[in-house]
């Protein structure tokens, strides 16, 4: 699971099923929810909620009331204060690492397979070395080294998103290179600037983009492991995965502490996964009937 | 063949130099000086300067990177300084442990995922296909360290049928030591099996509608036969390599999954070593877990190449 093994198997053999191109009222659901959480994380400083961080010892894993609304956690923190604390830093992990592999995962993806010859072989071969880790072993080494920290964990995952990313621009851009409208430029002249810029860019953007919601899943997944093993940002700073880790301390009096985060963990999860799915059924170039 | 197995090894040759170089490098250039850490509140800055001396670590860093690949090639991947353990030592002690918990996890992820995945297919786009479907994609969101607290909750806290935590050798008593594997491993293969599923599905629904599986039916043969017989031996090669991919997802599952259930294997002497800032077994550990992955991905390819003429001969 928690790794950055981005969706590889959905490369291999035919489509499962045969998928409708119409998005159904799941992936609107799922959408919903990644705004609520949105909203939620990105307003949270000016939601009227006690503070994440500050602890009551007397109400300690208090049950739920009207002054805490989820109650409260082993350290007497209002749980849904932190439960929104937490979105607001998995979310920005999930986000931004994922833009780090889209950038340069993308472009040397787009140049390795336009350009080819040695160039490609020097990515794929580089790309090889970052695959000869497995993800989370890196990812454990370099926080280790680094010292825990949001950027450095953002960093750190991001770099890791870096090869599945130019696998899929690389695999969009060798079959739309070969198209009718690639040839065409080139015969009017154009030069391989605009030729990656204007005509393959925006083709290949699509199913980057398309993966990139999946690359958040996965990502947000990753910080979770990490932060759950108490690796990843450092305490007290709230994030679901550190939370669920907190919970499990407390599973046989008080399971809601792990369940929580826990239940808002998958359903983020899960809607990134939905949507992030749906999108690349319909974007898949291979099935575009030109 | 055997050309085949020439080029892949000597592709492997600068990937597993490479891989060597960035754990290296990892461990040299990031802050967080090995004299420092080793010598803790003694640290004034001649006792660093000397220690520094003794290792060998104000020589520049492609000699020290020289020197130690030329241990590492010895089998010489250093001693800890806190046990004063060898790596070899400490791996060779708990790889046991980590290699049970992996194949017992990829044994149940394969029973759980084979039959479904061929009954999916079967009668793809029916009711059950569905929900199996439906279930394998939300159980993609669902990481290990989620299925392992639901299973503890379950098991452990709730019903008491199993322990939470703890390890007995296989030696001294197999049942204990089993029943110490089952929910680490159940956790594992909950991951395991969406993806053994979805890809033998996909791989059966294309096999059975070959002509030769028509014969079959013609023949009046048993649905049964022409799924398990048939049907199932063609459709596993996509499979293979799943598995192949999957090892990495595995190994960072098994990591997190010993960490939960307490289980002595890699994944705990690794994050141990990284809490007590253990640099040489952390940098030990992760060279070999990765070169190992590495062979892993080698072996998996070779048999990939069996099973499949084409690869081989590079027209796939």
């Amino acid at each position: 699971m928690a790794t950055l093994d981005l969706g590889m198997e959905d490369d291999i053999g035919a489509a499962p099923a045969p998928r409708s191109r119409q998005l159904g009222l799941l992936f609107w659901i799922a959408i919903g929810w990644m705004a609520l959480v949105f909203a939620l994380a990105l307003f949270a400083p000016l939601l009227p909620l006690p503070s994440p961080t500050d602890m009551d010892m007397l109400e300690r894993r208090a049950p739920f009331s009207a002054a805490h609304w989820l109650g409260t956690d082993g350290l007497g923190r209002d749980e849904l204060a932190r439960l929104i604390h937490g979105a607001r830093i998995s979310l920005a992990v999930g986000l931004f690492a994922p833009v780090i592999g889209l950038v340069i995962g993308g472009a040397l993806g787009m140049l390795a397979g336009y350009f080819r010859g040695r160039l490609e072989t020097l990515v794929v071969g580089s790309m090889d070395v970052l695959l000869a880790f497995p993800p989370l072993v890196l990812a454990l080494a370099v926080t280790a080294y680094l010292g825990q920290s949001i950027l450095n964990l953002t960093l750190i995952l991001g770099v890791l998103g870096i090869p599945a990313f130019m696998r899929v621009a690389r695999a969009a851009t060798l079959t739309l290179a070969r198209r009718e409208f690639v040839i065409a430029a080139e015969a009017l002249g154009a030069t391989h600037r605009r030729i990656l810029l204007r005509e393959l860019l925006p083709n290949v953007l699509l199913p980057l983009v398309a993966f990139f919601l999946l690359g958040v899943a996965v990502t947000i997944v990753a910080e979770g492991a990490l932060s759950f093993l108490g690796l990843g940002v450092p305490p007290p700073v709230a994030s679901w995965g550190s939370m669920i880790g907190e919970g499990r301390e407390s599973l046989d009096v008080a399971p809601r502490l792990a369940f929580l985060p826990a239940f808002a963990f998958f359903l983020t999860v899960l809607s990134f996964n939905l949507v992030g799915d749906s999108l690349k059924a319909v974007t898949d170039p291979r099935q575009g009937a030109l | 063949m055997l050309g085949f197995i020439v080029r892949r090894l000597l592709y492997l040759l600068p990937v597993l130099v490479a891989v060597s170089l960035l754990t290296f490098l990892i461990a040299s250039l990031l802050p967080g000086d090995l004299a420092y850490v080793i010598l803790g509140d003694q640290a004034t800055p001649e006792n660093v300067a000397a220690l520094r001396h003794d290792m060998g670590l104000d020589q520049p860093i492609w000699w020290r990177y020289l020197g130690w690949l030329g241990h590492v090639l010895q089998g010489d991947f250093g001693r800890s300084f806190r046990t004063g353990q060898t790596v070899l030592q400490a791996v060779a002690d708990r790889l046991p442990v980590s290699i049970e918990l992996m194949l017992l996890a990829e044994i149940m992820g394969l029973i759980i995922g084979v039959p479904l995945a061929i009954v999916c297919a079967a009668r793809a786009g029916g009711a059950f296909d569905r929900i199996v479907t439906g279930t394998a994609f939300g159980m993609l969101s669902v990481p290990t360290f989620l299925s392992a607290i639901l299973l503890i909750y379950l098991f452990a806290v709730e019903l008491h049928l199993l322990p939470a935590t703890g390890y007995v050798p296989l030696s001294e008593d197999p049942i204990g030591n089993l029943r110490f594997f089952v929910l680490p491993a159940l956790t594992l293969a909950l991951a395991e099996w969406p993806g053994i599923m979805r890809v033998l599905r996909s791989d059966m629904i294309s096999t059975l509608q070959e002509d030769y599986i028509a014969l079959a039916k013609a023949k009046g043969l048993k649905p049964s036969r022409i799924l398990f017989v048939h049907a199932l031996k063609p459709s596993s090669l996509t499979l293979v390599t799943v598995t192949g991919i999957n090892i990495g997802r595995l190994i960072g599952g098994a990591l997190i999954v010993e960490t939960i259930f307490a289980l002595p294997g890699i994944g705990r002497l690794l994050i141990g070593a990284i809490f007590t800032r253990d640099l040489i077994i952390l940098q030990g550990v992760v060279l070999l877990v990765a070169a190992g992955f590495v062979m892993m991905n080698f072996v998996v390819d070779l048999l990939y190449a069996v099973l499949d003429p084409r690869i081989r001969h590079g027209h796939a």
